[in-house]
């Protein structure tokens, strides 16, 4: 019998017999069914994602009529990562008019919200431009990024710190205090790009800094949707479980730390998100149909109770792709197809 | 890695109505289906037409929705977005500033 050429989380190739193919797609959504309690893929879907994951095309896609809307992170940062030198208003033309993209996203480098602030006065004027220039949405984006409010970088006690010496105390307070900057500054950011002509705020990788990250941004977006009730606010997540590391944060009553993406979008609906980002991260010991299955299963769950749309992390490392620097295209289009027709994402 | 999933499940943002259906998503917070479904009945064409490259250029010139080549006495930019959004009846921030100002 003839070998499957799939990839491991690492992007290499590995080869599947049938029966080992199968086997991966049926320990991956049984890992992430077990993890967050919800159901794991049906048969009939785990024999789509098996048909496709055994192509052997270069390139894949969904059949005509499941397309989706694409939404981006770091968007005006990524041309420039490749060495060109261009401006970000010419990246932004080249997403909407060479890329297909649906939306836009207009960020700075340093891609945190505090990083902006000081330089907010030089960075609106652009998003003004954008707009007279665009037709596509433009987002303003970046990450709330709390480590950023820890010393020696911030004015807080750095609670990497406090907590080998015990001080948990200490550590959950200086995460409160870190809560208070991020927020002031999540706002104050975001409604100066709002006020330039933004069609939407894009706080991206939240909770990489656990929940006291996700608390700020739950909080940040309650204030905006109540000084601006038409804003569209794109909360995108680090990855599939909220770390703990205040541990004793609640927002409306819930924990949030150990949240997965089912239980993430409830919370983040209610606090007014428009659209909601899961992310699941790739093992890179694990096959791609392993991961894909992993990753569908936590989102499948996601979009079937969420009341608003939901796009799909899908970088490199999240979403069924592995972590390389160039994501081979025959495993990101099988992801993107496997991921759209299994979970019924509304965009990515 | 942006435009492997333009080509193996975007809509085609402007180069059909990937940006149009965006947009019901971000202003009205609507799924991908009724968003679809919205966009489709305002302009009148059949579901699978919306990502029809062909049917939506010449619909998206007649709309002066803005098309993805800079064709001369075609709307760009704020110009295109001001017809989007009374075509959607939807909101457009940058567009209600622009009123707003030039007022």
């Amino acid at each position: 019998m003839s070998k499957i050429v799939t990839r491991m989380g690492d992007g290499f190739t590995v080869e599947r017999t049938e029966a080992e193919l199968m086997k991966d797609i049926e320990n991956g959504t049984r890992e992430a069914s077990e993890r967050a309690k919800v159901p794991a893929l049906s048969s009939d879907e785990m024999k789509h994602l098996f048909e496709i994951c055994k192509t052997s095309h270069k390139i894949v896609g969904v059949e005509k009529g499941h397309e989706i809307v694409l939404s981006y992170d770091g968007g005006t940062n990524k041309v420039g990562r490749l060495g060109i030198n261009t401006g970000r208003l010419q990246v932004l033309q080249m997403y909407e008019r060479c890329f297909g993209a649906d939306t836009t996203e207009l960020s700075q480098v340093d891609y945190s919200y505090k990083a902006v602030k000081p330089i907010i006065h030089e960075d609106t004027p652009i998003m003004e431009q954008a707009q007279l220039l665009m037709v596509c949405p433009v987002f303003y984006g970046a990450m709330p990024n709390l480590g950023l409010y820890t010393q020696p970088d911030g004015p807080v006690p750095n609670p990497a710190e406090l907590l080998p010496k015990g001080k948990i105390k200490e550590a959950r307070q200086a995460y409160e205090q870190a809560i208070e900057h991020a927020v002031h500054d999540m706002v104050y950011v975001a409604s100066a790009f709002y006020e330039a002509g933004a069609d939407g705020i894009n706080f991206d990788t939240v909770g990489a800094s656990g929940d006291p990250d996700f608390k700020a941004t739950l909080l940040a977006t309650e204030i905006l949707k109540k000084k601006y009730p038409n804003i569209c606010i794109e909360m995108g997540m680090a990855g599939e479980f909220v770390l703990g590391m205040h541990g004793e944060l609640t927002h409306d009553g819930v924990r949030l730390a150990g949240l997965y993406p089912h239980d993430q979008v409830r919370i983040a609906q209610k606090a007014g998100v428009t659209i909601f980002g899961p992310a699941i991260t790739t093992a890179t010991n694990k096959s791609i149909p392993w991961t894909v299955a992993r990753a569908a299963t936590y989102t499948k769950a996601c979009v079937e109770v969420a009341k608003i749309p939901i796009h799909g992390n899908m970088g490199m490392g999240v979403g069924g792709l592995p972590v390389c620097e160039t994501p081979p295209v025959d495993t990101v289009s099988m992801a993107s197809k496997a991921m759209v027709e299994l979970t019924r994402l509304d965009g990515l | 890695m942006a435009i492997v999933h333009a080509m193996a499940s975007g809509m085609g943002g402007m180069r059909t109505s990937g940006d149009l259906v965006a947009r019901m998503q971000m202003t009205r917070g609507m799924k991908i289906a009724e968003a679809k479904t919205y966009v489709a009945n305002k302009l009148g064409v059949s579901l699978a037409e919306l990502t029809d490259d062909a049917v939506m250029w010449e619909l998206r010139r007649d709309l002066k929705l803005g098309v993805v080549y800079s064709k001369r006495g075609q709307p760009k930019g704020i110009e295109a977005k001001h017809h989007i959004a009374k075509t959607l009846d939807i909101d457009i921030n940058s567009v209600n500033l622009f009123k707003g100002r030039s007022s």
